[in-house]
């Protein structure tokens, strides 16, 4: 075991060395931003773990998933519920939720890939499944149906129930920790022989089965931890709130915010999802400051609503044609090409 | 494959008549509530039938998931919308404009943002196609604001002499209420699909967009310009919602997201027809427009829900569709 574990560090030391230096550098942040801008940097942290769960699935096992609000919103429930109704600590709850979304992916992942569902397929039945939990807890009294659940104050700053009033850093810590225990676990699967067995799966099915790969097997881990991870994200962000109700934990504008900061990023890489999630929120935040006080010769583009949103899907559009591989194959692209 | 797809044909109706078939008290009770339910069904039915062929057909020949379907439908209701405020031109005349309109919208879409990913990944198709939408929403949102309108036809409420009979707007059929716009919406949704299904089935034109859609390498070999199908086809997905906008605008709230929830009671549909398949997707939606009323009348606030137990059965028990080919 140990020595496994001495292989893997040594396999995948260059990542982990990126690890370190990206986590330092981020840790930065708070040093020099408003408060506001501060919350932006957490939330933009809480959508890149989520990425990364859904990276797992999607980038490294190539089951594109349409859903992954699923998971968000089975974790950000778990811990709302456990916290109010039975005074669970959050801490606990991130670990039960993601126990609850794994357990979920591993059902509806068997059930799908049983029944050969892939591609396209495979995505509409993820969307679907969202929509069905999201659906039912909108209906379900126990977890406050359409009202959702309200996150009560534990006063001031807690580490036990997860609430920083007073230290808005600290909250943004405790998302770059989290986002470096998911990168964490990405490295490990990736150097990991489960991880090579995955891209086996995604790259050619039928291939990785005549060597002896059990595809349904590498797809269910891929679910299980895809969801665990993204679920740790839904957890925090009901945390972040202070509220959690069915549209914010399972709705479609969810699995595609989720979905975006990975692809715009570099779907099937390591640092995809934080990387889009950066270029994102960059972009959110100049496109709103822009339409909220535009330059003089813009001047009649001022508070108009659903500006910045047009503009945020002209660019997303753009890329997609432009750079299909995202901004990290871009790049890669760009290298090779200037060195030849 | 017949007697198996009528088996599921008659499994779907089987679930729908459990679900329906009442105990004698409750049937008492609730008669007309029922025969409420399933018109307006069948009446909304119609109407998804309709968007979910220009879908079928999209998904069918391209192989693209166009999440942008319902964001073009709301680009129709509102043409329709304008030219009534604007002009007083009656939403089924404004048809004759929307239609072509969208043909001509669907066509620039293709060229210039579909084509670009014909061969990319699922993911980026999908994606595109969202960053359509999100295009089409937002810009409604600037030029129209999110105030929902509506218009009211000044006839919905009218008494009509037919000479053999004279029908008094709205009907009352089995004790049900049948209003005017809607049933007009799904007389002419079913006729334009009629009409759908002779393009497909009887022309030139139809021919060369089946044969592009099962074998596009032998299609080019035998001439068909296959990248000009691909862009015709995706016109007449889009001119579909141009008539289903214009159809739908009587009852409708209008709204930057009014055509939002088609897309994916479309894909629904689709999916539970077959995908490329026109009396699949005809079917489909009144099964759908069904299945989302009954659930209305025991779940009442959650009519979606439903749609989407018999979606994920029809996903994973038949993919095929009801009346798809089996594609493996």
């Amino acid at each position: 075991m140990i020595v496994r574990l001495r292989q893997l560090a040594a396999a995948s030391s260059r990542d982990l060395l990126v690890l370190l230096a990206v986590v330092a550098a981020l840790a930065l942040v708070p040093l020099g931003v408003s408060t506001f801008t501060l919350s932006v940097a957490t939330a933009a942290l809480i959508f890149a773990l989520a990425g990364i769960g859904w990276n797992v699935l999607s980038g490294f096992a190539g089951q594109f998933s349409f859903g992954h609000a699923a998971y968000f919103g089975l974790g950000a429930y778990t811990v709302a519920v456990t916290f109010t109704r039975y005074s669970i600590s959050p801490w606990l709850g991130l670990v039960l939720g993601g126990l609850v979304a794994a357990t979920f992916g591993l059902l509806t992942g068997w059930i799908s890939f049983r029944f050969g569902l892939k591609g396209a397929y495979f995505a509409l039945a993820t969307f679907a499944l969202a929509e069905l939990l999201r659906l039912t807890f909108n209906n379900f009294d126990f977890v406050g149906a359409s009202i959702g659940i309200t996150i009560p104050l534990a006063g001031g700053d807690s580490w036990g129930s997860l609430q920083f009033e007073d230290t808005p850093a600290l909250r943004y810590f405790v998302a770059l920790g989290l986002v470096a225990l998911g990168t964490l676990i990405v490295i490990a699967v990736t150097k990991s022989r489960l991880g090579s067995r995955m891209l086996a799966v995604r790259e050619d099915e039928d291939a990785a089965a005549s060597l002896g790969i059990n595809p349904l097997r590498a797809k269910l881990f891929a679910i299980a931890i895809s969801g665990f991870i993204t679920a740790l994200a839904g957890g925090y962000y009901a945390m972040f709130l202070m509220f959690v109700d069915s549209d914010l934990a399972f709705g479609p504008s969810i699995s595609v915010l989720i979905l975006l900061r990975p692809i715009i990023g570099g779907v099937g890489t390591i640092w995809g999802p934080v990387l889009g999630a950066g270029i994102l929120s960059v972009l959110g935040e100049v496109t709103r400051s822009l339409v909220r006080d535009p330059p003089s010769f813009l001047n009649a583009i001022e508070g108009v609503n659903g500006l910045d949103q047009v503009l945020f899907g002209l660019i997303l559009v753009v890329v997609i044609i432009r750079a299909p591989d995202g901004v990290i194959g871009w790049f890669r692209r760009f290298r090779s090409r200037s060195i030849t | 494959m017949r007697g198996q797809s009528g088996k599921a044909a008659w499994a779907v109706l089987a679930v729908v008549a459990a679900v329906a078939v009442p105990q004698t008290g409750w049937w008492d009770t609730n008669h007309t509530v029922f025969a409420q339910a399933v018109i307006s069904g069948l009446l909304i039915g119609g109407v998804y039938s309709l968007v979910a062929m220009g879908l079928s057909l999209v998904f069918g020949v391209l192989d693209i998931i166009n999440f942008a379907h319902g964001a073009l439908m709301t680009v129709a209701i509102y043409a329709s919308y304008l030219l009534f405020m604007n002009y007083g031109v009656d939403p089924y005349v404004s048809l004759l404009i929307t239609v072509p309109l969208m043909f001509i919208i669907g066509v620039g879409i293709q060229r210039v943002a579909i084509n670009p990913v014909m061969d990319a990944p699922v993911h980026n198709q999908l994606l595109l196609t969202l960053g359509i939408a999100i295009i089409i929403q937002n810009l409604a949102l600037v030029l129209f604001t999110g105030t929902p309108r509506s218009i009211e036809l000044a006839y919905a409420r009218n008494e009509f002499d037919l000479g053999v009979i004279t029908l008094d707007f709205p009907l009352r059929v089995f004790g049900a209420v049948v209003s005017l716009p809607k049933l007009i919406a799904f007389v002419v949704a079913l006729l334009l699909a009629g009409l759908l299904y002779l393009l497909i089935q009887r022309t030139q034109l139809g021919a060369a967009i089946r044969a592009s859609a099962q074998e596009p390498e032998g299609a080019e070999l035998v001439g068909i310009d296959v990248h000009r199908i691909y862009t015709i086809t995706f016109g007449i997905g889009a001119a579909c919602v141009g008539a289903a906008g214009a159809l739908v605008l009587p009852f409708l709230f209008v709204s930057p997201t009014a055509g939002d929830t088609f897309t994916i009671i479309a894909f629904v549909v689709v999916v539970l027809g077959g995908m490329g398949s026109i009396p699949g997707a005809l079917i489909g939606g009144l099964v759908i427009g069904l299945t989302q009323e009954l659930t209305q009348l025991f779940v009442p606030g959650s009519k979606f829900l439903g749609v989407f137990v018999v979606f994920l059965a029809v996903l994973f028990f038949r993919p095929e569709g009801i009346l798809g080919r089996v594609r493996r």
